[in-house]
């Protein structure tokens, strides 16, 4: 059957290796976002590499106007609808503390705008029966850390809407994978101190395929994180308030 | 656009740099960048010496711009952002019946990389070099200014673009024609050479489309430059073949995996690998032409210290006679490494400061120890004083001196970098070492 993936926040790095490898396997591509010069770009890339065909479409997660005429072009589209979701922004903490405005935005980007696109998407996956949605989280919201638990907020309201998500597209036969990326050699992470054992792009790449392959629920991508984030998550309160990590 | 401030090295990791880079993933954020700071463009780093380092200074990382563009299935010609690696261009389009004309000994080497180092394969004395193959180049000028330059319509510019090392601007996309392949599989022909001599004869006489040796540079007396021969052919039709996964090099190694009785032995053991009658074997392109990728970060297996490679290019009538030195210092050197290439080269070269010429090219690599340098220096002379040329790519130790009497159109070469460049912002380490921007 037809696979078409939309990709929402398609210009970053990780949503690009991902859209380059369904389109090897030669899906239908719609890279969705901002810059549509570049969009266009790896539109053409994803024709070039396998895809059926690669489109390039208008997504802000701040403009809730601009969800509606993606929704109509996808409904156009044979076949079963999968979506994966990229989009996120990461202000430094300290500019946080200095402008409190940003909140909003960071919130917006990383959850209430896509869980608002996803909810006006999603009954198009029900009627047709399955499909799967990914959605990108972070260790980051696993436990809120002095140096961004305003990103980490989001991103945990994030996964806990996808969690929801999941229990209610099952039912229609369809699947949502959580993701939850540790370091992962991008532009939000380059030059920033402190990183360590960071992942390439293609490699969470690979990964997003098998766990949507498998059906996986929660996925941490490089797999270690998950035990990392285990360790994190087990330390007492009383001792990780004193803590910066 | 955030800097990432670290030290980064060549390929040989013998020189570094101490100096900010950034990594544009979007042509937008580039130009901002470029904005911001005007600085050279740098690929995979897979030059061995200096030709991507800037110290005390800024550069840009192009591998993130890695898109293709169009591909023409009529006429084989691919345009794509210049980040994007030769391998994965071969990858990609091998299956449909095309690679690029000319690939050169690693698939990392991005496009970019390509064009400013004008590289050569396995094919030269048919392809000529990769430069030869390149239709259009879109540049990026200090104007802040993109615009598109051909062979027909900007000589010049276009022949001190090719091989250029960066330095008339930055190398934004380019179109090339791809060459036919009717399988991804190679008809290999392995033989053997007893000596220098019966090997440049057998080079010589080789009509296959690829052709390389590997000489063994610790073979003296009756054996010097003995090696193996392999030519190959694209098959006609694939044939199934076992392909192994990739490895990489965890840690540096220790010194004695390279000393000289350990690399005697493997040489020996390599060079048995080919009964003496010769064989044939199928390959598969990927290990044809890219031997070494297997294994990520084998420059490692030289240690913390690095390595240096030396590679020279000797036109014919000298090239026997230099050999033959060359080779009988190098092996009593005890310096020399398994990496041992021995070449012909045609005559084939797409801009004014390409290595190529008409003989015979020579590449060995030599761990980084005390006389390693100095070696290096000494057949570096040589070269000179045979009329060839050194490679700057792979090199890390020639002085200015030495350098500027291999290339004739240096001096023009320097005159157009100059006028594209008014500032110098997009010199390196390598451009200052060998002061080429120097018009004199």
């Amino acid at each position: 059957m037809k696979q078409s993936w939309l990709i929402l926040g398609a210009s970053s790095s990780m949503a690009r290796a991902f859209a380059r490898a369904v389109a090897e396997r030669g899906a239908d591509v719609f890279l969705a976002g901002r810059d549509m010069d570049d969009l266009r770009r790896i539109a053409n890339d994803c024709r070039l590499r396998g895809a059926a065909n690669a489109e390039a479409l208008k997504f802000d997660a701040r403009k809730p106007k601009t969800f509606d005429a993606i929704n109509d072009r996808l409904a156009e589209q044979d076949g079963m609808l999968n979506v994966a979701v990229f989009v996120g922004s990461m202000p430094e903490q300290t500019a946080i503390d200095a402008d409190p405005a940003l909140i909003d935005g960071t919130v917006t980007d990383s959850f209430t705008g896509p869980a608002r696109f996803l909810q006006g998407f999603v009954p198009m996956m029900e009627e047709r029966g399955g499909g799967t949605v990914i959605g990108i989280s972070s260790v980051a919201g696993d436990r809120g850390r002095i140096g961004n638990y305003v990103y980490g907020a989001a991103k945990a309201g994030f996964a806990t809407y996808l969690s929801g998500l999941r229990n209610r597209l099952t039912r229609a036969g369809g699947h949502v994978v959580t993701v939850k990326p540790g370091f992962v050699d991008t532009a939000m992470t380059w030059g920033l101190p402190g990183m360590f054992l960071v992942a390439s792009p293609e490699s969470v790449a690979r990964d997003l395929l098998r766990a949507t392959d498998k059906r996986r629920d929660v996925i941490y991508t490089p797999f270690f994180w998950r035990w990392i984030m285990l360790i994190i998550r087990a330390i007492p309160e009383r001792m990780f308030k004193k803590m910066s990590i | 656009m955030r800097w990432r401030t670290d030290e980064y090295a060549g390929w040989g990791r013998v020189l570094r740099a101490n100096g900010k880079m950034a990594r544009p993933e979007k042509i937008a954020a580039l130009r901002a960048t470029l904005r911001e700071q005007k600085c050279p463009a740098i690929g995979n780093r897979r030059s061995y010496g200096d030709a991507a380092l800037k110290d005390g200074g800024h550069v840009i990382d192009m591998t993130r711009l890695d898109r293709m563009i169009a591909f023409d299935e009529k006429t084989g010609i691919l345009r794509a952002e210049t980040g994007i690696t030769i391998g994965e261009i071969t990858r990609l389009m091998a299956p449909r019946g095309w690679i690029p004309a000319v690939l050169p000994g690693t698939g990392f080497a991005t496009l970019g990389g390509c064009i400013a180092n004008d590289v050569h394969g396995k094919n030269h004395h048919g392809a000529g070099s990769f430069g030869q193959h390149v239709v259009e180049i879109e540049l990026l000028g200090a104007n802040g200014r993109s615009r598109r330059i051909t062979s027909d319509e900007n000589p010049d510019l276009f022949r001190a673009t090719i091989g250029g090392l960066g330095q008339t601007g930055i190398i934004l996309s380019a179109a090339i024609q791809l060459t036919r392949a009717t399988s991804t599989v190679m008809d290999v022909r392995e033989s053997r050479a007893d000596n220098l001599d019966e090997f440049m004869s057998l080079l010589e006489g080789s009509t296959a489309t690829y052709c390389v040796g590997w000489i063994d540079a610790t073979a003296r007396d009756e054996s010097l430059g003995r090696g193996i021969l392999e030519e190959a052919e694209i098959r006609e039709h694939a044939v199934p073949i076992t392909e192994k996964g990739a490895k990489s090099v965890p840690l540096d190694a220790p010194r004695f995996l390279l000393s000289a009785p350990v690399v005697r032995a493997f040489n020996q053991l390599y060079l048995r690998r080919v009964p003496p009658g010769g064989r044939r074997i199928d390959r598969s392109m990927q290990d044809f032409f890219f031997p070494l990728d297997r294994v990520h970060d084998w420059n490692r297996l030289y240690g913390k210290p690095g390595f240096h490679q030396f590679q020279c290019v000797l036109p014919p009538d000298s090239a026997r006679e230099t050999l033959h030195r060359m080779m009988g210092k190098i092996a009593s050197s005890r310096l020399a490494s398994p990496l041992a290439v021995l070449k012909r080269l045609g005559e084939g070269r797409g801009g004014m400061m390409s290595f190529p010429m008409e003989g015979f090219t020579l590449a060995v690599d030599f761990p980084n120890r005390r006389e390693s340098a100095g070696l290096v220096q000494e057949l570096i002379d040589m070269t000179l004083t045979a009329g060839g040329r050194i490679y700057p790519a792979k090199d890390s130790v020639a002085t200015a001196e030495q350098f500027s009497p291999m290339y004739d159109e240096r001096a023009d070469f320097a005159a157009i970098a100059n006028v594209q460049d008014p500032n110098r912002a997009l010199e390196t380490d390598l451009v200052r070492r060998l002061n080429l921007r120097n018009e004199t």
